[in-house]
């Protein structure tokens, strides 16, 4: 019924790998970096998944990609060869978040530094606030402040409390 | 039949043109014959709204005849689609979309006009800019994205087909949600600008508008939610929410529409923040143009995008037309948005609300932050990056759950100040209580049914989860006191128990009670995000009497099979769920091939409980084995999730009833009775 379907050959070359990695390198280590990186990718198709969870038949990427994802980890190539070498084939928009070199610095820091200058501009506000004088119209009488205000309020809480 | 329509669409932008301007001039002139201009206005308002469900009605009417002379029915609908996919092709696609966003903005000018008796002047006010908003909408939709646009050369047989993704019930629902949300927000922000414009004494405006508003954060609510769900449970990869420009697009106006519902009581009640109000309700409305601009322009790549159109540039002129006014009524009348009241402690309800605001914010910045990088990136590095779900995570994370903290602490803090001792007093046991939780989690063993037997120092995400869920039990004991200690006075002054004092107690102040309703929501939310930490996932090739085991579950392939219907073919498997040797339940995960559309959607098998979701998802067929491949996941805690927004709804529901009236109860008079022998 479905005309092609690289589902199948992709759970055989899958099993493959795991058998690889277990049988002759011994390594539950290369298939923690093959998740723990394939995490780290893209699938660039444009269905915006990441490589591992990218699960739509006929994808014409996913299955190539994980193919070479095995073969780097099995190859023993580090995780920042690995990135690279997928960085280099497939242009940045292979990783899944920016990196923290350079110009993509930024994207990590703003959203930290927005909330930094946010919180000082809180406090400013309310240093300014406190400060201000109150402007009371003629004949007004000034409110209750200090521990007086303490023991009022206790009272209304206590008598309108619901 | 498209005549209509089209005919339609036409007169709606010539009588809603009329509204915007008759209704300028009425309010710009102070002659005898301005209220006279004025009502021809309103009632130009009120046609606009009978015209544009006209060609509403005439559109679903052409999806519901196969009518495929008809471009956009041709492009979103076939013969064979079900009767309600066909309803749903109003909204399916770019142009229907707009044409629905366009009649849903022309039903709440309806309410709007018809209860201008309230407040005619401010209303009026309102109905204008109402007007202007529709004006773009129908431009749109007459000029550059027209619904009845016919089909060029010989009529097909049949239509492309909707988009299997769409062919889910919940793609019913969820789309009219959202855009009751998104339009929604036009309301509040046509009174905020009127209020702004005529500088409108006092916070009437703001009363007016609270219930529209709390209405369509609702909607926005169980929109964004209902596309969780879907995503959920159509998609196929284990997870509810992607990051995706779209969804981000509509978290944003949530989060600065949060924001307004929390800070606008400090106006109310305190006169504060009136500045800051105003700009939260611009902002959230010019988030909803922007998240509309977003789906449609393509300057963002997404999987739920509209065809990149022309239409994006029509958006940029229409968001800065919008900024410009907001920004000159501004600067023209601030002086009429001073402060009333000083604040007066750092400790007090007024600077929660504060810092509540900023994280609120500070998540909307980060999340448009995010969206807009790869565009930023492509400006100044001259190519794109991707911004992908673990940015996200890692810098909303925190921003959460400081404000899960904030949300726990709020109640416990009075308007104006609040001394540390009673802080102390009330933070007491519900800290002890948050920390008995962290205690178990972390000490109990997993043997013993604790959900994790957690170790926050493997993972970071095992940290937040169990910062998420002791956070969680802080907020909900701090609401429980709230509720208990409220219902002890009136079970103390009526004799009633304690659930009905506390029902009576809920009645007396909806919106207090309310709002705390939906608190508890929130956390029971979050913890099923925790959940999300301590996710499986596995996948292998199902042959009869195979066995596949995943957490404490063992799935065995009972059988596997296909069928063809008319709209589409489907594969799927049997599958018996076993737990601890006994057979529990089977499960049929399924796959399905559009004919019409050529193209193949997941149809999930959940078995849901409140400890986890067993989510199988058939990935295909080994055509050479002709065995089907399936894929596990464990999901811990996501039926929380739903559960926790259906508690938000009944909390938004509460918050939009009336307050009972206050009961009197008179105090019998003391009577002094002598002692005995006093008289003497």
């Amino acid at each position: 019924m479905f005309a092609a379907n690289p589902l199948a050959k992709r759970a055989l070359k899958l099993a493959l790998l795991h058998l690889t990695l277990l049988a002759l390198l011994g390594a539950g280590d290369e298939e923690a970096r093959f998740t723990n990186l394939g995490h780290k990718l893209m699938c660039t198709c444009g269905c915006n998944q990441v490589l591992l969870e990218c699960n739509h038949v006929g994808c014409p990427l996913s299955d190539r990609m994980r193919d070479e994802l095995a073969a780097n980890v099995t190859r023993g190539d580090s995780d920042d060869l690995v990135l690279q070498a997928f960085i280099q084939k497939y242009g940045p928009t292979v990783l899944i978040a920016p990196t923290t070199t350079g110009f993509n610095r930024i994207a990590w820091i703003i959203p930290y530094l927005a909330l930094i200058f946010g919180l000082a501009g809180v406090a400013l506000i309310v240093r300014g606030w406190r400060k201000r004088p109150l402007l009371l119209p003629e004949g007004a009488v000034a409110p209750v402040a200090g521990p007086d205000l303490d023991i009022f309020r206790e009272l209304a809480r206590k008598e309108t409390e619901v | 039949m498209s005549q209509i329509g089209s005919f339609a669409l036409l007169l709606a932008l010539v009588l809603s043109g009329y509204s915007f301007l008759a209704g300028l001039l009425a309010l710009l002139r102070n002659g005898p014959g301005s209220d006279r201009l004025g009502e021809t206005a309103r009632r130009a308002g009120v046609a606009t709204f009978a015209l544009v469900l006209l060609a509403a009605v005439v559109l679903v009417v052409a999806a519901f005849q196969d009518n495929f002379s008809l471009a956009y029915i041709y492009h979103h609908s076939n013969r064979d689609l079900p009767a309600p996919y066909k309803f749903a092709t109003l909204w399916s696609g770019q142009e229907g979309s707009l044409l629905f966003w366009s009649l849903l903005l022309a039903s709440y000018g309806l309410v709007l006009r018809l209860r201008f008796k309230v407040d005619a002047r401010l209303f009026a006010h309102a109905s204008v800019v109402i007007a202007a908003v529709q004006v773009f909408f129908l431009l749109l939709l007459n000029f550059a994205a027209h619904p009845f646009s016919v089909m060029q050369g010989s009529l097909p047989q049949d239509g492309a087909g909707l988009n299997p993704l769409l062919q889910y019930p919940e793609m019913v629902i969820h789309p009219p949600m959202l855009y009751l949300g998104y339009v929604g927000f036009t309301v509040p922000f046509a009174f905020a600008l009127a209020a702004l414009v005529m500088k409108y004494p006092g916070e009437k405006w703001i009363h007016i508008t609270r219930r529209w508003t709390m209405v369509t954060w609702g909607f926005l609510t169980c929109g964004i939610f209902l596309g969780a769900h879907w995503a959920y449970s159509v998609l196929g990869w284990g997870g509810y929410w992607g990051w995706d420009p779209v969804e981000n697009a509509s978290l944003m106006p949530w989060l600065t529409g949060t924001a307004f519902l929390h800070s606008v009581m400090m106006q109310e009640k305190r006169g504060m923040l009136k500045v800051w109000n105003m700009w939260l309700i611009f902002a959230t409305f010019m988030l909803s143009i922007f998240g509309t601009f977003l789906t449609r322009s393509g300057v963002v790549s997404s999987v739920h995008a509209f065809a990149q159109s022309s239409i994006g540039n029509w958006f940029v002129v229409f968001l800065s037309l919008i900024f410009a006014v907001c920004l000159f009524f501004f600067v023209k009348n601030r002086s009429h948005l001073r402060s009333e009241h000083k604040l007066e402690s750092l400790v007090s309800r007024e600077s929660s609300f504060l810092f509540n605001n900023l994280l609120l914010l500070v998540a909307c910045f980060t999340v448009l932050w995010g969206t807009l990088f790869p565009i930023l990136s492509e400006w100044v590095q001259g190519h794109k990056i991707t911004v992908g779900p673990p940015f996200f995570n890692r810098v909303n994370v925190p921003v959460a759950l400081l404000l899960l903290l904030l949300t726990g602490l709020g109640p416990l803090l009075a308007w104006r100040k609040t001394s540390l001792e009673s802080l102390k007093r009330n933070f007491r046991w519900p800290a002890a209580g948050a920390l008995a939780a962290g205690l178990f989690l972390v000490l109990t063993p997993a043997r013993w049914g604790s959900p994790f037997g957690l170790k926050p120092w493997v993972d970071i995400s095992y940290l937040y989860s169990l910062m998420t869920i002791m956070l969680s039990v802080l907020v909900a004991l701090t609401v429980g006191s709230e509720f208990v200690r409220g219902g002890s006075v009136i079970r103390r002054h009526t004799g009633q128990n304690l659930f009905a004092a506390m029902g009576q107690l809920a009645h007396r102040n909806t919106r207090r009670y309310g709002g705390y309703i939906v608190h508890f929501g929130v956390i029971v939310i979050m913890i099923g995000f925790a959940g999300a930490a301590f996710n499986q996932d596995k996948e292998q090739e199902m042959a009869f009497g195979d066995k596949m085991t995943i957490g404490p579950y063992t799935l065995v392939c009972n059988s596997y099979t296909q069928e063809d219907k008319p709209n589409y073919g489907s594969e799927w498997a049997i599958l018996d769920v076993f737990k601890g040797g006994k057979r529990i339940t089977t499960l049929y995960p399924e796959r399905r091939f559009y004919k019409a559309s050529q193209q193949t959607s997941t149809i999930v098998a959940n078995r849901s409980t409140l400890k986890e979701d067993l989510y199988l998802v058939y990935e295909g067929q080994n055509q050479d084995t002709g065995r089907p491949i399936i894929k596990a996941h464990l999901n811990p805690l996501v039926m929380w999730i739903w559960l926790g927004v259906w508690i938000m709804i009944a909390g938004t529901i509460l918050a939009l009833v009336p307050n009972a009236a206050p009961v009197r109860v008179t105090a019998p008079a003391r009577v002094e009775i002598a002692p005995a022998g006093a008289g003497d």
